[in-house]
């Protein structure tokens, strides 16, 4: 099990209370008072850990390698996934699955970022970094989902487009400004999720929705802590520095109007207990859905710009 | 995004003589200036300021600019090495502008236009809040008048120190051409050198049209990022225009001097009155709610 640095003393006291508890099973004793010392113990520093974030820490915990993945929301809130392959143009891209599936006994069209979890795995989905022939595949289901009048749900999860030789041949630009573009014109109600990490212009063409939602540990962010420190700080070890200035938790979000809301995580995150965080998706979509159900294309386009022209803060004033 | 190609040392017109970036050759400011910043040698395209921009481009005294007072808020309080509000201060006075983006109205050869102009020594030409909402702008007033919309893109990308909010001027720009786009008005886009990051993969790459200067630097991920990446140095010529021309991307190169003949020569195009008067949607009186 991977630890983060923040959490090793929680995992410290979890571990004494596994041996007590294996002890006293052993050897009949009843410890159940210095257990639930302990316990409480633990919960109160886990409280105090978890509500006391510092971004960069946030930062730690939504690329942590045990985090609930696209594909695990995909098992864990939807039903009869039936996935779509290919761009048509290029080879597929693993760093995007897309198909249709069933959420709530409702046809629905699925998109989002997959990450990998170990090293084989991430090499195959390129570290959730995706080529432009991943969103055109995007963009394929998504217009597959206007097609037949399915709602879309997009899951965001990603370092970054990927920054190759053959991103920018393919035209990585065009792919993330067409989806944009696209999804903006899209008929059917778009409920985003941020899950874990949203990276800049390539969490942006899987992230313009009627409601954009984000777990409470996730980040989003016009650039990654230790690529801002390395231009800004010209130092890449100042990236905490970075995390604090950028603003990217979902709570700066809220704050400045970009999300609409957050989803709040398991206390310890959303690996330390993925079936509860999923069942609070699960129904913050459906809250989601239904508010967007009544609504007409037209309504829904013109709401999209409304949303997205508010957004960003400048001044007028005439000095 | 941000990945600045680091601003080489700026044209000063006073000088008598001016050495060319590229091919190092001192040319006489004079013919220099006359050529439109284009070394007469090498073809180099020297990166231009705004109102010799205007003054290339389009006809002489129809440019009329908009909402020039429009700055950045400083809305994340941003301090890195220096502080934000101190970094826009110094773009202030350097460019005499209150941000990175010129907007207004103009004609080229008769054809009116509403026109953007980035302005690379404003912090890179970097969009943050304000660019976002002037290009916003410019398009309600494209749409008012129902004019073709020009913009001549310049620029690192988004502005880092507006963190996210500079990420969804990306949205917010896009969404303006998405409009264009709906009521059937032209976007040209014009890449000059360089042209990267979050504009790029935006508004940028929308144009119904997009041109771009020879030599210019044009991408998504900036060259030191790629080969950080990937580990090896990019061929000679990635990334510069005549290369995104082979590879698809784009869909013209054209020398400064041929520039507004050219976007003339479009602008004809797009302003001649439909050949199909009417369009109309098919209709079978089906169930507009029904599946298919």
């Amino acid at each position: 099990m991977k630890e983060l640095p923040f959490e090793h003393h929680l995992l410290e006291l979890e571990k004494k209370i596994d041996e007590l508890k294996s002890l006293s099973a052993a050897h009949f004793l009843d410890l159940s008072q210095e257990i639930d010392t302990l316990t409480q113990k633990l919960e109160k520093s886990k409280l105090e850990t978890y509500s006391n974030l510092t971004p960069w820490q946030t930062t730690q915990l939504a690329r942590h390698p045990r985090r609930p993945l696209c594909l695990d929301y995909i098992d864990m809130c939807f039903e009869d996934f039936v996935e779509l392959r290919g761009g048509r143009q290029f080879p597929d891209d693993n760093s995007i699955v897309a198909g249709l599936a069933l959420f709530r006994k409702e046809p629905v069209v699925v998109v989002g970022h997959q990450k990998g979890r170990d090293t084989k795995e991430n090499i195959f989905r390129n570290f959730g970094m995706p080529h432009p022939e991943g969103y055109r595949k995007a963009l394929r289901v998504m217009k597959l989902a206007n097609k037949f009048r399915r709602p879309i749900i997009t899951f965001v999860d990603t370092p970054g487009a990927y920054p190759g030789m053959e991103a920018e041949e393919r035209g990585q630009a065009e792919a993330i400004a067409r989806n944009i573009m696209e999804m903006t014109f899209l008929k059917v109600p778009i409920v985003v999720v941020v899950i874990g990490e949203g990276g800049s212009g390539g969490a942006v063409a899987l992230g313009v929705g009627d409601s954009v939602l984000m777990l409470e540990h996730a980040i989003y962010s016009v650039i990654s802590p230790e690529g801002c420190a390395s231009i800004l700080w010209r130092d890449p070890s100042k990236a905490e520095e970075a995390a604090r200035a950028l603003k990217l938790t979902a709570r700066d979000l809220l704050e400045l109007k970009v999300i609409d809301e957050f989803i709040e995580e398991p206390l310890g995150g959303a690996h330390r207990d993925p079936r509860t965080t999923a069942e609070r998706v699960s129904s913050a979509l459906a809250r989601n859905l239904d508010r967007l159900k009544g609504l007409s294309a037209e309504e829904l386009f013109q709401r999209r710009l409304e949303k997205y022209r508010r957004m960003g803060v400048y001044s007028e004033d005439l000095q | 995004m941000g990945w600045f190609t680091k601003t080489k040392e700026s044209i000063v017109p006073s000088n008598l003589w001016t050495k060319c970036q590229k091919c190092e050759e001192a040319i006489y400011s004079k013919d220099l200036a006359k050529a439109a910043w284009v070394c007469p040698k090498c073809s180099y395209h020297f990166r231009i300021p705004v109102r010799d921009r205007i003054e290339l481009l389009l006809d002489e005294k129809s440019w009329q600019e908009l909402n020039a007072h429009i700055k950045t808020a400083d809305p994340l309080k941003f301090e890195a090495l220096t502080s934000y509000d101190e970094r826009v201060k110094k773009a202030v006075l350097k460019t005499n502008a209150n941000e990175a983006i010129a907007t207004g109205l103009g004609a080229i050869e008769g054809f009116p236009v509403a026109v953007g102009i980035f302005n690379f020594d404003f912090m890179g030409g970097s969009m943050g809040s304000a660019v976002g909402e002037k290009i916003v702008r410019l398009t309600d007033e494209a749409l008012r008048l129902r004019r073709p919309l020009l913009i001549v893109s310049c620029s690192g990308g988004a502005r880092m120190d507006e963190g996210v909010l500079s990420l969804m001027q990306m949205v917010k720009t896009s969404q303006a051409i998405a409009r264009l786009s709906r009521e059937r008005l032209p976007f040209l886009s014009l890449l000059t050198d360089p042209t990267t990051g979050g504009v790029t993969a935006s508004f940028a790459m929308l144009g119904d049209v997009i041109l771009a200067e020879p030599g210019a630097l044009i991408g998504f991920a900036g060259p030191r990022v790629i080969e950080q990446t990937i580990k090896e140095t990019l061929p000679e010529g990635f990334q510069r225009a005549e290369f995104l021309l082979e590879t698809g991307v784009i869909d013209m190169v054209v020398p400064r001097k041929d520039l507004r003949a050219t976007l003339a020569k479009l602008l004809r195009f797009f302003s001649a009155p439909t050949h199909t008067p009417k369009f109309e949607a098919p209709s079978n009186g089906a169930d507009p709610s029904a599946p298919f």
